[in-house]
């Protein structure tokens, strides 16, 4: 024996942590449960911070199963919740698929622990491309709104409340905006925002020559619906509009408060992020698994790491779903 | 994992249908919202959220024992894994809930408008 050689770690696993076992778990894999500890707290915090906002702005929040009402090939209708549910389905089911992958793995069954990876890997796509889906209808928004200068959100419905587009009663004015020339540019332009389809006025003149349009606000009533003003009202409230809202980006958004939106895409976006890359790991590890690398090794042990991970990643998803879309 | 390796499909499979189920309920009480339950509380929360959080932590639970097989480890590192998250996150939601609802009342019973 040379004089270099250790006594405890000589069975080539000292990148393992050797053959020690604390808590009964081999180094990798104690790792990955302490990494989703720490991932679990960071999510924890995000959605914390949604009910802090929430709770702060309790009578003012938009109501979630008015803004997410798509659902694909089925347009115009208000279907709340079908789409997120699917996506739970769609998640939770590639989870089932990867245990069965680790099961497979346990009984060193190599051509089945690939094909399960490979429905795993395509459902975390499907899950990917739902959300950005969600995303897209989200930004384009359905109906559009005005802010006042005092920051709240005024939203147009008819006289059985059902909401009503900008786009159906706005008039097109003639044309007051000035096409900028080279001439009047400056090196640096503030407040260059995008411009919105109609201006305050367009939206003004054609609420007053529709007089069946109501204004709602944002503040919720003790039957948890939006407040709905009476004509007077409506046409008082209108004239302290001062942007008009279609869809949402980080700065306003037409469904309410502002940092609905700001959650939305932060939370759902940290999480869509997590599956992205748990779906490019689990394509390696497919790989590996098709190169034979963990057969020669003797132990599928690597797919159950991933398997942590994934399954992490649909557990975030039930609160994410709860917290979002149900309460 | 556990270190006999029998095939556990079934218990895969009844996880995968009782996990299906309760979001199929979650997303039929999200849809009809009972008036019985969305207005009446419970210690400050509704009926209604109160099921939500309920069959939230049971899925949670299934996920966790029974996919990421927490329930074949040893229970020294079940409880290294659990019990951080577990008391930190409440900790955590306690502090921030309360104070959003204190700054919630701030706002409302100001001289100031903020939102108009």
């Amino acid at each position: 024996m040379e004089a270099t050689v250790t006594t405890a770690n000589n069975e080539e696993k000292t990148w393992g942590g050797g053959d020690n076992q604390p808590l009964g778990a081999s180094y990798g894999k104690m790792m990955m449960w302490f990494f989703i500890v720490s991932d679990a707290l960071t999510f924890s915090g995000f959605l914390g911070a949604y009910g802090f906002s929430r709770f702060k702005f309790i009578e003012t929040w938009p109501l979630a199963d008015e803004v997410f009402t798509h659902f694909p090939f089925m347009h115009g209708a208000s279907a709340p919740m079908y789409y997120v549910a699917l996506m739970t389905f769609i998640l939770i089911f590639s989870s089932v698929t990867m245990v069965l992958a680790v099961d497979a793995g346990h009984q060193l069954k190599k051509t089945k622990v690939a094909f399960y990876m490979f429905l795993t890997i395509i459902g975390g796509f499907i899950f990917v491309g739902s959300q950005a889906w969600e995303w897209k209808n989200f930004i384009k928004g359905e109906y559009g709104a005005v802010e006042t200068k005092g920051g709240s959100l005024l939203q147009f419905v008819d006289k059985e409340g059902k909401r009503v587009a900008i786009a159906d009663f706005a008039v097109k004015l003639p044309e007051q905006r000035e096409a900028l020339t080279r001439n009047k540019t400056s090196w640096f332009m503030e407040d260059a925002e995008t411009l919105s389809t109609y201006s305050v006025a367009e939206i003004q003149a054609g609420f007053k020559a529709h007089p069946e349009l109501l204004i709602r606000t944002e503040k919720l009533t003790a039957e948890k619906k939006k407040t709905v003003l009476n004509r007077a009202e409506s046409e008082t409230r209108l004239q302290d509009a001062r942007y008009v809202v279609e869809g949402a980006n980080l700065t306003r958004n037409e469904y309410g408060s502002k940092l609905f939106a700001d959650f939305f895409f932060f939370i759902t976006g940290f999480h869509g992020f997590h599956v992205f890359s748990g779906v490019i790991i689990n394509i390696i590890i497919f790989f590996n698994v098709l190169l034979g690398t963990y057969e020669k090794r003797r132990s599928y042990e690597m797919v159950e790491k991933v398997g942590l991970y994934w399954h992490f990643v649909d557990l975030v998803w039930v609160f994410v779903f709860t917290v979002f879309y149900l309460v | 994992m556990s270190h006999e390796h029998v095939s556990n499909t079934r218990r895969i499979w009844f996880v995968f249908i009782l996990l299906s189920v309760v979001t199929t309920v979650e997303v039929i009480l999200g849809i009809f919202k009972p008036a019985s339950l969305e207005f009446n509380h419970f210690i400050g929360l509704n009926l209604l959220n109160w099921i939500f959080y309920i069959l939230t932590i049971f899925k949670a639970y299934y996920i966790v024992w029974a996919f990421m097989h927490m329930e074949g480890e040893k229970s020294s590192l079940r409880w290294s894994v659990v019990s951080p998250v577990i008391f930190l996150v409440l900790y955590l939601l306690f502090i921030l809930l309360t104070e959003g609802h204190y700054i919630y009342g701030v706002f409302k019973d100001s001289t100031i408008k903020w939102n108009f």
